[in-house]
């Protein structure tokens, strides 16, 4: 692709103390697709998108995302961020939290109310907006939570384990939406440990002890280890090393 | 039987993996055992009285000999140094009765005080002759209740013990549930995390101060000398104080269970350095730990405008400590805020 990538790692290294987390990993993600970064849990994944988001930073190597190095709080308000923990005031309503980080990234009024109805009509919850979050099932606060990242149209969207906990035919839907927001123009980057869910992205970055272990589209990884699927795949970078 | 063995041992690993908890268990009974011993077994309380420079010899005497400290000051100073409480009480002859004057806000030293004189003057006056003497308070009378002198420190305490303990643990919770992390991936900045719950408990701890104290005065008649917009200025700043050293410690608490563990670490020992019982009694390295705590300076205020119905001059540097103590935390909280997010 000829366009600058949207998100650039550049031998990113994050250490916590002695640990190394993550070691020299670089990569980009392009405008528009859904990348993957598919790893067992422990691997790193979450660290990699807590520093694309902003919210740590990394110890050695940069991140450049839209251009701009992180971590910077103008581009935070172009990306989504859906944590693997709900994230969710349980006490409140749903529409209670919607309003509330509607109002962090500034909406407000009869914008902040349509873009309230968009989100929820999106992710299915129409009917249940005014309910407390703590009578939510564990698929519901999921859908809640994107539905709230998606909330200040967000350039750049970061999944982590958004999937995680849901039964397949919610998976199916969550991945139907997000091939559609992604349709929209909107980048987006999910992290996985689910070996099915990387063929539904455009490219993937497998990961293994905070290294890079592949890069590439599904049908590339899997034709160059000559392997039936992504797990074999997995297999064959995972142990070649 | 294999199974509750098995729950058995597991109940125990978990307690020595939580060290601090097994240690607090241990400790913390023990350190509140201690204070109390501290408070308690002080000794006996020996008022300072002053005489007026008229005063026989005798009398002084036979004051000394009953504990008290006694001055030989004039009127003026005496009135002055009462007015201070620098001197419990002040003792002239009128006419050949005594009079005495108490400054009357602390019950126990009232108490201690009219033991004293009476002791004295009954040795001195032949058994025959009734003993008479006149006494008048400067603040309080006779019917002051130990209430009514504790009242305004326990105002005080509840007002900080619910606000710290409500604040730590829902900024602990927004920390454990993900929300804070949340907060951190918008453009939010980390002074306007701190800052909003500033504003949000404030609103509900004026509320909550106005409730606790309309119904410690209007419904149980404590003594309300002054004036109630100073009861809710002190009442607030107290729980800024206690809203932003919650929040604060709620960074060294992994749960509500922890966060539980600062109660006598934090809480209880303000309560015997904050005037609830006389310090005086106390040895003087120990008094001096008062000035680190919020508390001290919260109650303190607190008295002088309800038992002693003074007004700004006599709590202005009471209100400039507690608001220094909220803007220190405050401060520290926006650069511990700095573990989850640099910018």
């Amino acid at each position: 692709m000829p366009e600058k990538p949207c998100i650039r790692l550049e031998h990113v290294t994050k250490r916590f103390g002695k640990k190394t987390v993550v070691e020299d990993v670089s990569l980009d993600v392009h405008k528009g697709e859904i990348f993957g970064l598919l790893g067992p849990s422990g691997a790193g994944k979450t660290t990699i998108v807590k520093m694309i988001a902003g919210i740590d930073e990394a110890t050695s190597g940069t991140i450049h995302v839209l251009n701009k190095k992180m971590p910077d709080l103008h581009v935070m308000e172009r990306i989504g961020f859906m944590a693997q923990s709900d994230a969710l005031y349980g006490e409140l309503t749903a529409f209670e939290n919607l309003q509330f980080f509607a109002s962090i990234y500034g909406l407000k009024g009869k914008k902040q109310r349509e873009r309230i109805d968009d989100v929820m009509n999106l992710v299915n919850l129409t009917d249940d907006m005014k309910k407390p979050v703590h009578q939510y099932s564990g698929g519901m606060k999921r859908r809640l939570s994107l539905a709230i990242s998606l909330l200040h149209e967000p350039e750049v969207l970061l999944l982590d384990e958004p999937t995680v906990g849901i039964d397949p035919v919610l998976r199916q839907a969550i991945w139907e939406e997000l091939e559609r927001i992604r349709q929209n123009g909107t980048t987006i980057v999910v992290t996985t440990h689910v070996m099915d869910e990387a063929e539904k992205c455009q490219r993937l970055a497998m990961i293994r002890d905070g290294r890079l272990i592949a890069v590439g589209s599904p049908d590339e990884l899997k034709k160059e280890t000559n392997s039936e699927t992504i797990e074999q795949a997995f297999l064959y970078f995972g142990g070649a090393r | 039987m294999m199974r509750v063995r098995a729950i058995v041992v597991r109940i125990i690993r978990q307690f020595f993996r939580d060290k601090r908890t097994l240690a607090l268990m241990i400790v913390a009974p023990m350190f509140v055992l201690l204070l109390m011993n501290l408070v308690f077994n002080g000794e006996e309380y020996q008022p300072t009285i002053a005489v007026s420079k008229k005063t026989p010899d005798v009398v002084v005497e036979k004051l000394t000999k009953y504990d008290a400290d006694v001055k030989k000051l004039t009127e003026a100073t005496a009135r002055k140094q009462l007015e201070k409480q620098q001197i419990d009480a002040f003792m002239e002859m009128d006419e050949g009765t005594p009079k005495i004057t108490l400054e009357g806000s602390d019950p126990t030293v009232n108490k201690a005080v009219l033991m004293t004189v009476q002791k004295a003057l009954q040795e001195l006056v032949p058994q025959t002759r009734s003993l008479q003497w006149k006494t008048t308070y400067l603040h309080g009378s006779e019917d002051m209740a130990l209430f009514d002198n504790f009242g305004p420190v326990l105002i005080g305490f509840f007002v900080f013990f619910f606000v710290f303990l409500i604040a730590g643990v829902s900024f602990l919770r927004e920390r454990t549930s993900g929300t804070l992390e949340r907060l951190l991936s918008t453009p939010l900045k980390r002074w306007e995390i701190v800052a909003g719950y500033i504003v949000g408990f404030g609103l509900f701890t004026t509320l909550q101060a106005s409730l606790i104290a309309w119904f410690a005065v209007d419904i149980l008649d404590m003594m309300m000398e002054g004036s109630f917009v100073y009861v809710l200025l002190i009442t607030f700043l107290l729980a800024m104080t206690a809203l932003t050293l919650g929040m604060l410690l709620s960074a060294f608490a992994n749960n509500e269970l922890q966060m539980m563990q600062f109660i006598p670490l934090v809480v209880i020992p303000q309560v015997f350095f904050s005037g609830l019982f006389n310090l005086d009694t106390m040895a003087e390295w120990l008094r001096s730990l008062s000035v680190v705590m919020p508390l001290t300076y919260g109650a303190d205020a607190l008295r002088e405008i309800m038992v002693r119905g003074n007004g700004w001059n006599e709590i202005a540097k009471d209100v400039y400590v507690l608001l220094g103590f909220a803007i220190l935390f405050m401060i520290l909280n926006v650069v511990a805020l700095k573990k989850y997010r640099k910018l």
